[in-house]
């Protein structure tokens, strides 16, 4: 009986998801497009609470949707670029259609297959606790939490540098 | 619950990122495309991750070095796509095949 | 099964619902006596008399404001963009609600031997909710400003893009000393951790100033006492997050004539507002939460006891409400280049400094004697706290100067600039 809540709730937030990933990639309006990957980021946050990370799916809120789409957006409405009603696909589509359905069936097959009779036992977890995440990212894996800071930081200048112009020159 | 249901759901939404990137001219859609691929690994670490358990939690930690990654190649890619519209005043990217011009 | 299947099925759903439906009406309500309560304090600080006709002292002027947006006629521009111009106000609004959810605004009460803690939900990661919740609120600024179809919303929408992450940053970086010095990232355990007096402090223990001592016992333990300067961080940055005055560029009248907002009208418009409103509250119950104690209080009676820890959580959170409408009516707009400038330079640096104060003054090293320990915490909490004041009292020079603005060189005199400044 629980499990039915459970599998409701899955498969709702599975045709969400899928319904605004493909509208994703065939919407002809980028920020309709950008609106629909929030969508479907909050539907992986979801999945995350479902799945008992809740300090993952508040993370991807907070930074996915929070920082990163809205940085898309600000870069669209920044650059002035044509947003609507232009067609932004390339004849490449039929193509694409085609590599992504076979990679889906293979993927999905392979996965299917090989993980069959695999559950993720819900009972009496009370969920992984924050505790135990900070304890490994600081222990275990501290270097490569270093390196992604450095790479943060690496990312940071660098989009800086690239993206100013070089008006501090004219002034000199 | 079965674990193949997320691992299905995760190779869905990579897919549809593939095509995404395979069909798109527009450089932010195509960035756009290339995070719901790192969204769909996210999904299938975190389901890894809730399906071992208390042995899990490297699983996570891995989800949250991926969506700093994410974040900084966001930064990084718009400054990118910014630069070649100040340039170009275009943002296709099938134009954008020679080094110089 | 799990929790949430366990959740779904038992009777605590009906407390949840119960719980959501209860702080929404209360917000509400509390949005309705807060615009009257701003019109008043601002018609009181001007000299003015201010909604005197709707009720005792005008408290329903609200109401009647309300019923007038809500039969208004709404009014969509040609360009706008259908779907986009219709989510907006809601995207606008609903962040700041959930946002209430992991705030605790009372004790708890025992109904019909269920015990009903006084908070939506006490999520173990509270703070974190409460900022996710926050960087969602900005879709509604940036999306209206697009979907209006027309300039100043658009330039109104990117505007406040900008200051809304850039100030996210700085009102993240202000919890975390908190949440370091707490342990826990849930609400209810730093409200927890606040409880009681600041005890017994053994400076004058034994001589003629016991006195002194025995006044501890009376000082709350807040956290406003050690984490001062997080506060201000928090404030300063929380009141940008709710984009009001002296922060409030992007609906700034004057110049882009209302910003973001401009095409709105109606039912939209007055969701933008509601927004607003209960992001300040949410905001003032925050900082309640979690440098004053929350529902702390210094008597709580044998009468009705769990009203009143929601008595004292309702004066502290009014009482930064009054804070909020203080400012408006005091200070004048910052300058577009001077909140970035504050944002950049001055918060996001003076917060990541904190964070490392408070890092090193609660680490306890094994094989240090406590008074040396004591004298090294002292020295560097001492060196850094002059540095953050010397920063702050220097400012940036350019700042201070008087900008006339210049008329714009020719591309050809650019050129030329280039050249002579290269060579």
């Amino acid at each position: 009986m629980a499990d039915t809540y459970l599998q409701v709730i899955f498969w709702a937030f599975f045709a969400l998801m899928a319904i605004a990933g493909i509208r994703v990639v065939t919407t002809r309006n980028v920020i309709h497009a950008a609106l629909y990957l929030v969508a479907t980021l909050l539907g992986a946050a979801s999945m995350y609470v479902l799945l008992y990370a809740e300090f993952v799916a508040w993370v991807q809120v907070l930074v996915y949707v929070g920082a990163v789409v809205v940085l898309m957006l600000f870069g669209l409405m920044l650059t002035r670029a044509p947003i609507g009603s232009a067609n932004f696909d390339n004849n490449q589509r039929l193509v694409g259609a085609v590599c992504a359905g076979l990679l889906f069936a293979v993927t999905s097959f392979i996965m299917v297959g090989a993980f069959e009779g695999q559950e993720i036992d819900f009972t009496g977890t009370e969920g992984t606790k924050v505790q135990s995440i900070g304890e490994a990212i600081f222990s275990i894996y501290v270097l490569p939490f270093e390196i992604v800071s450095v790479l943060l930081l690496a990312a940071l200048v660098g989009a800086v540098v690239i993206s100013r112009r070089d008006e501090g020159r004219v002034d000199s | 619950m079965p674990v193949a249901y997320f691992l299905v759901l995760s190779a869905l939404l990579f897919s549809i990122g593939v095509y995404g990137v395979l069909a798109r001219q527009h450089a932010v859609l195509v960035l756009l495309s290339v995070e719901l691929m790192l969204n769909a690994a996210n999904i299938n670490l975190v389901a890894f991750s809730a399906m071992l358990g208390e042995a899990g939690v490297p699983g996570q930690v891995f989800a949250l070095f991926v969506i700093a990654v994410a974040a900084a190649e966001v930064g990084v890619g718009l400054a990118i796509v910014i630069l070649i519209y100040r340039n170009r005043r275009s943002v296709d990217i099938d134009e954008m095949s020679l080094m110089k011009w | 099964m799990g929790a949430i299947a366990d959740f779904l099925g038992g009777p605590d759903v009906v407390i949840a619902i119960v719980k959501v439906v209860v702080a929404f009406a209360a917000l509400l309500v509390a949005t309705l006596l807060t615009i009257w309560f701003e019109r008043k304090v601002i018609a009181d600080m001007q000299a003015r008399i201010g909604p005197n006709r709707w009720g005792p002292f005008g408290v329903l002027q609200t109401v009647a404001d309300g019923i007038k947006l809500f039969f208004k006629e709404d009014v969509r521009p040609r360009y706008a963009d259908r779907w986009t111009y219709g989510l907006a106000p809601v995207m606008a609004a609903v962040p700041s609600f959930l946002a209430f959810a992991v705030i605790p605004f009372g004790d708890h009460v025992t109904v019909g031997g269920e015990r009903v803690d006084f908070i939506v939900s006490d999520l173990n990661i509270g703070v974190l909710f409460f900022l996710a919740a926050g960087s969602i609120g900005v879709y509604g600024v940036v999306l209206a400003g697009w979907a209006s179809g027309s300039k100043y919303p658009l330039l109104g929408g990117i505007r406040s893009s900008a200051q809304l992450i850039s100030y996210e940053i700085a009102l993240g970086l202000s919890l975390v000393p908190i949440v370091l010095v707490t342990n826990s990232l849930s609400t209810v355990d730093i409200v927890a951790a606040q409880a009681g007096s600041v005890g017994n402090v053994d400076l004058f223990d034994g001589t003629f100033l016991q006195g002194v001592s025995e006044l501890f016992e009376v000082i709350p333990n807040w956290y406003i006492w050690s984490q001062w300067p997080a506060f201000l961080l928090f404030m300063i940055a929380g009141i940008a997050e709710t984009n009001r005055a002296p922060f409030d560029l992007p609906e700034a009248e004057t110049e882009l004539i209302a910003g973001f907002h401009t095409e709105y009208s109606g039912i939209r418009f007055a969701l933008f507002f509601l927004g607003e409103y209960i992001h300040v509250v949410v905001i003032s119950a925050m900082a309640v939460t979690l440098f004053f104690g929350g529902w702390n209080g210094p008597i709580v009676d044998e009468f009705l006891p769990w009203i009143w820890p929601v008595g004292w959580f309702l004066v502290k959170t009014i009482a930064f409400v009054y804070l909020f409408i203080w400012l408006r009516a005091t200070l004048p707009r910052l300058r577009y280049d001077r909140l970035m400038w504050l944002g950049w330079k001055r918060l996001i640096p003076a917060s990541l400094l904190w964070i490392m104060v408070t890092a090193v003054v609660n680490v306890n090293p094994e094989g240090v004697d406590e008074q040396t320990l004591r004298s090294i915490r002292l020295a560097v909490f001492g060196a850094l706290f002059l540095l953050v004041l010397f920063v702050v009292a220097k400012g940036d020079p350019r700042l201070k100067q008087v900008v006339t603005p210049e008329r714009p060189r020719s591309r050809r005199a650019q050129k030329q600039g280039v050249k002579s400044g290269s060579s």
